[in-house]
């Protein structure tokens, strides 16, 4: 596959291969870059930031990743002060800002809008989240992760914990965890459940997936324990959060019961899923995390960008 | 032989088997409200079928509808077969099929997908025919039947 000049839109646009690729040249990077302080490799290049939606993390994390590698940022960070509030629709606004730039990075609240302004785009587009379906950015740097803290992703038992029915973030992991030879421990309240098809999905696949309620049950069992934010407005009733909200706490009490390897992620913002008290613990590696996003951006920039 | 209520067509395309209440919606599909060759569009609708029970039937004079053209009718109308018609006979006959790709005919049934919000023509892709189930090009959401079936 040509690298230059593709769009990274959905995870399921990668094969296995592709995302190898992405990994070993973010790791490539992750390397030169502490060894030089700064790269030049997208020296020239302009990235556009259209973030519709608010967020601090992703876009940040972008424009610091093209900062490092010697390019140039230009955007904006919320709808209000772009044009769209004057009614644009979202082509035009991209076939503006094509003409300012090299590589386009969006994050929309609507669902199918990265693929729309890839479509209508001829410079490469990148999906930094549209609404409640993919962001395949954070699926890779996740991955990113797992392969750093264990050098191998195979072999591994993961658990994916908390809103497993909304969770774009846990969907996409798993969909991509699928290519690997690894165990998948799924643990939410019923009501929020990975949905149907995904759990038939993976297992055609072959995975091997446990379905629980229970965290302490496989606490002990796993690797990875991936943990997700249980968001209040999914629950009809405040008391039935309450009790959820208090049985997924990941605390040292729980960790006390699990592998001394074990290793605790969170894609952030979290609430109290995570308590602070586990963040000097060795398990907590959700901060590194956010750190392996600029590695991993920067090998996606400059890969659609050609000069990598 | 059952008495023929829709008078024969000389040349044409005769789709039958539709669906009793289907005829309509294949019409519009198939954009047949506007043909242009000055054929007349004759619609037989309830009509009695060993097959359906009941069915409709369209009929298009003066034109040979192609199966990539009326497979874009696979959805509402997934029992229709078709028969090409000259000289008052039929020539060739086939069964429809659901393409792997449809676009254009179906709405996307996620409120908060891109295609509700731009100028753009919806498309699936069909991941299973049986059960039926397609899934989104943009927003990536899957599709049953029943969802389909409310979205055409």
């Amino acid at each position: 596959m040509d690298w230059k000049g593709r769009d990274v839109i959905s995870i399921r646009d990668f094969s296995k291969e592709d995302i190898e690729i992405v990994l070993s040249t973010a790791e490539r990077l992750e390397k030169e870059l502490k060894e030089k302080g700064q790269l030049e490799y997208a020296r020239g290049k302009i990235l556009a930031t259209l973030f519709f939606e608010p967020s601090t993390r992703t876009r940040l994390s972008f424009e610091s990743a093209m900062h490092r590698l010697g390019g140039a940022v230009i955007g904006f960070a919320e709808a209000s002060t772009s044009s769209v509030k004057k009614g644009e629709s979202l082509a035009d606004t991209i076939k503006t800002v094509e003409q300012y730039s090299d590589v386009i990075v969006i994050r929309h609240p609507k669902e199918g809008a990265a693929r729309l302004a890839a479509e209508v785009a001829e410079i490469p587009v990148i999906n930094a989240g549209d609404g409640s379906n993919q962001h395949p950015t954070q699926t890779l740097l996740d991955l990113y992760t797992i392969r750093k803290e264990f050098g191998k992703i195979d072999g591994l038992k993961i658990g994916l914990l908390g809103d497993l029915k909304y969770g774009r973030t846990v969907h996409s992991l798993a969909e991509a965890l699928a290519y690997y030879d690894v165990e998948l421990y799924l643990i939410s309240p019923e009501l929020l459940r990975m949905p149907r098809h995904i759990v038939e999905e993976l297992r055609e696949k072959g995975v091997t997936v446990y379905e629980t309620s229970d965290l302490m049950s496989v606490i002990g069992e796993l690797d990875v324990l991936y943990v997700t934010r249980i968001q209040k407005e999914r629950f009809p009733d405040e008391q039935e959060y309450l009790k959820v909200r208090g049985s997924y706490q990941v605390n040292l009490q729980v960790l006390s019961k699990a592998k001394e390897t074990l290793k605790v992620m969170h894609p952030l913002p979290r609430v109290d899923e995570i308590h602070p008290e586990v963040d000097k613990t060795k398990h907590a590696i959700y901060f590194k995390q956010v750190f392996n996003g600029i590695p991993v951006r920067m090998a996606l920039l400059g890969l659609v960008l050609g000069v990598i | 032989m059952a008495e023929l209520k829709v008078s024969a067509i000389k040349e044409g395309t005769v789709i039958d088997h539709i669906p009793a209440g289907k005829g309509l919606k294949v019409i519009q599909i198939l954009g047949l409200g506007e043909l242009k060759n000055g054929g007349a569009v004759l619609l037989a609708m309830n009509v009695p079928s060993k097959k359906l029970g009941r069915k409709d039937i369209v009929k298009v004079e003066g034109k040979f509808l192609s199966e990539e053209e009326v497979n874009k009718i696979a959805l509402v109308a997934p029992t229709a077969t078709v028969n090409i018609i000259r000289e008052y006979k039929v020539v060739e006959k086939f069964k429809v099929e659901i393409p792997d790709v449809i676009e254009g005919i179906l709405k996307c049934g996620n409120p908060n997908c891109i295609t509700h919000y731009e100028y753009v023509t919806p498309k699936f892709y069909v991941i299973s025919k049986e059960p039926l189930k397609v899934r989104c090009h943009y927003c990536e959401r899957t599709m049953e039947e029943e969802e389909i079936l409310a979205n055409l």
